[in-house]
């Protein structure tokens, strides 16, 4: 229980993974279908900044400098691993676009067959 | 002047910034893209055989983008294994876009400038994968590879491409986002991203839960995107439905570079005793891709329609490659490269022909394809050079990639895939004679069996070729075909030979 609780963010990004894998596979409209790729994505978002995080740092900016009298936090084990964020920004740069081909592709698909239910479409395509 | 230590960056600079100018040229006049396309594309062309020829001269290229020395900055590598790729990436990217004008020009006229641009983007994002040794950097160029592809596939026919390019997003989402993961779960255990860098690292925690999963959720990841059976579901109706020259691109090359960035984990990320024999299923996978090679082959003759055929053959032949990296011998892992080489280029001309007959014929069924020998004699000469290198007959190229491949899965012991390899030789056999046959004998048409079938066979069909641009890529890609096969033993010694592992 104490291991379960100790790494519970990831139980939160699997939660939110399976989430999205389920709204992907099992909805039938075309949007939920993205939203849940959307969560799908996000969930690996959580996974990345969380594992960044350290109990008590600080942001990774030397605060000590232009004079302020501060702590410098040089030290790795004062501050939080910027590198994660980082790369999430990509990643939601990513997660955007791909957001917005599907939008687009799904507006294609309404101006052809007049809905968005996946059913009907299947059945117009027969 | 740019100096020969630049080209690995020219080779991705240019299609990059080749995009803006195609899209920004198409607003002053659309007659300039084309021309800028086939001038980023012949560039992006010369720097990688540029780089190939100081590869094999000098031995791995290490750039540094920025100045910024790894494992903290991006690099550039290029070894033998990924310089032959990048040479075959950039030939088929520049064939496929010669071939594309008449194509694109009937089949999206008003979108010709956006076409272009996402062409280029999407050759980009192809070279980028290839070169990169950084594992994210890999992960943001696989994303633009995909979301050109998507756009590209959703340009096809209203009624059904939009449909399948959405089942694609959906499918390619859930497998990009898997590689992702699976390199978070290297970054929480190593701290670093650099494809070199993990190799010297990653040893020690070989043994370890987290980059055993992490291997594996990779691979699942890698798997989806090159279609590999059962997770090809998206691959059919996307390449039968997208344009035509958004086929002969991405037809060849995604599902190729797929399989080399497998290649290029297995081997330079893990090393190939931790991908063999720590993780263990090895075997398991080539039994994976015996089913790939059956399924994919016997779906490929359930259909009625040609370019979906080719589709269903290309799923069988991710097999090949994916079984012939997982022999874990030498033979079996240069058969495998040796079939990224052929198999893209077979796939180009396939693809090549069913554009054609789709510019021609209107349509690419089966009965579309009656009377094309006397119509197109050119055209089909060269499709029976690609049919046959499908299907293996010496010296097209197709045969010998498939003899190392035999070779390796008797060295393995690998009877499973040694049949898949015969039997999917012997329907591709039955496939093509089919298709040759309705194109040979079966008149213009005309339906066969009826009266008026042998009153039509005798009128004479007109020669009625594909235009220029179209037939001279086709014709190339054919003749290349012969001299790969021919020279194909040149090819092992002097490139393919230092991509394979040392140890094996």
């Amino acid at each position: 229980m104490e291991d379960i609780l100790a790494r519970y963010n990831y139980w939160i990004y699997v939660l939110l993974m399976m989430i999205g894998l389920y709204a992907m596979i099992a909805k039938n409209n075309l949007y939920k279908k993205v939203i849940g790729m959307s969560i799908f994505q996000t969930a690996i978002i959580v996974f990345y900044v969380s594992i960044a995080a350290k109990e008590g740092a600080t942001i990774p900016i030397i605060q000590g400098a232009h004079g302020a009298g501060l702590v410098p936090a040089i030290d790795p084990a004062v501050y939080v691993n910027p590198l994660p964020h980082v790369l999430m920004l990509t990643a939601i740069v990513v997660g955007v676009s791909t957001l917005g081909v599907a939008l687009a592709v799904i507006l294609r698909i309404y101006r052809q067959y007049g809905t968005v239910e996946e059913d009907r479409i299947l059945e117009k395509l027969r | 002047m740019i100096g020969p230590e630049q080209y690995p960056a020219v080779m991705i600079v240019v299609p990059l910034l080749a995009a803006f100018a195609i899209n920004l040229a198409g607003l002053i006049d659309r007659r300039f893209c084309y021309p800028l396309l086939l001038l980023a594309l012949g560039v992006a062309a010369a720097a990688a055989l540029a780089v190939l020829g100081q590869v094999m001269r000098d031995g791995p290229i290490s750039y540094r983008l920025g100045g910024w020395p790894p494992p903290m900055g991006i690099e550039y590598v290029v070894d033998h294994l990924n310089g032959l790729v990048l040479v075959v990436t950039c030939v088929v990217a520049f064939l496929a876009a010669v071939y594309s004008k008449r194509s694109v020009e009937r089949e999206l006229p008003d979108k010709i400038p956006y076409f272009y641009t996402l062409f280029i983007l999407a050759v980009t994002g192809l070279l980028g994968m290839t070169i990169t040794g950084d594992a994210f950097n890999l992960y943001v160029l696989m994303e633009i590879t995909a979301l050109t592809n998507y756009a590209l596939i959703a340009a096809g026919r209203a009624d059904r491409a939009p449909m399948a390019s959405f089942t694609y997003i959906i499918i390619g989402t859930i497998g990009a986002s898997f590689y992702l993961l699976g390199v978070g779960h290297l970054y929480i255990m190593t701290g670093s991203l650099n494809m070199a860098d993990l190799r010297t690292i990653l040893p020690e925690l070989y043994t370890t839960h987290a980059v055993i999963a992490s291997f594996i959720i990779l691979l699942l990841g890698l798997w989806i995107k090159m279609a590999f059976f059962p997770l090809h579901g998206w691959l059919p109706n996307a390449y039968t439905h997208a344009p035509t020259a958004t086929g002969c691109l991405i037809a060849p090359l995604v599902t190729k570079v797929s399989v080399y960035i497998m290649a290029r984990l297995m081997f330079s990320v893990y090393s190939p005793e931790f991908s063999y024999r720590v993780f263990g299923p090895a075997e398991p996978v080539v039994w994976m891709a015996v089913a790939a090679i059956v399924a994919g082959s016997l779906m490929a003759l359930a259909q009625k329609d040609f370019k979906k055929m080719l589709t269903y053959l290309i799923v069988a032949e991710v097999g090949y490659m994916v079984g012939g990296l997982w022999l874990a011998n030498r033979y079996g892992i240069t058969g495998a490269v040796l079939h990224i080489v052929n198999d893209a280029l077979m796939t180009l001309c396939l693809f090549f022909t069913a554009g054609i007959v789709v510019y021609k014929m209107k349509g690419h069924a089966f009965t579309d394809l009656r009377g094309l020998f006397r119509k197109m004699p050119l055209t089909m000469a060269a499709f029976t050079v690609g049919a046959l290198s499908m299907i293996g007959v010496p010296p097209t190229a197709g045969f010998f990639s498939k003899w190392y491949l035999l070779l390796g899965a008797i060295e393995a012991g690998q009877w499973g895939f040694m049949a898949a390899l015969l039997f999917s030789s012997l329907i591709n056999a039955v496939l093509f004679f089919k298709v040759i046959e309705i194109a040979y004998f079966e008149p213009c048409g005309v339906q066969h069996g009826h009266d008026g079938g042998q009153a039509a066979a005798h009128d004479v069909i007109a020669v009625d070729e594909a235009p220029f641009s179209m037939l001279a890529p086709l014709v190339l890609v054919s003749a290349a075909l012969l001299a790969i096969g021919i020279y194909s033993g040149s090819l092992v010694t002097n490139i393919i030979q230092y991509a394979v592992p040392a140890g094996f």
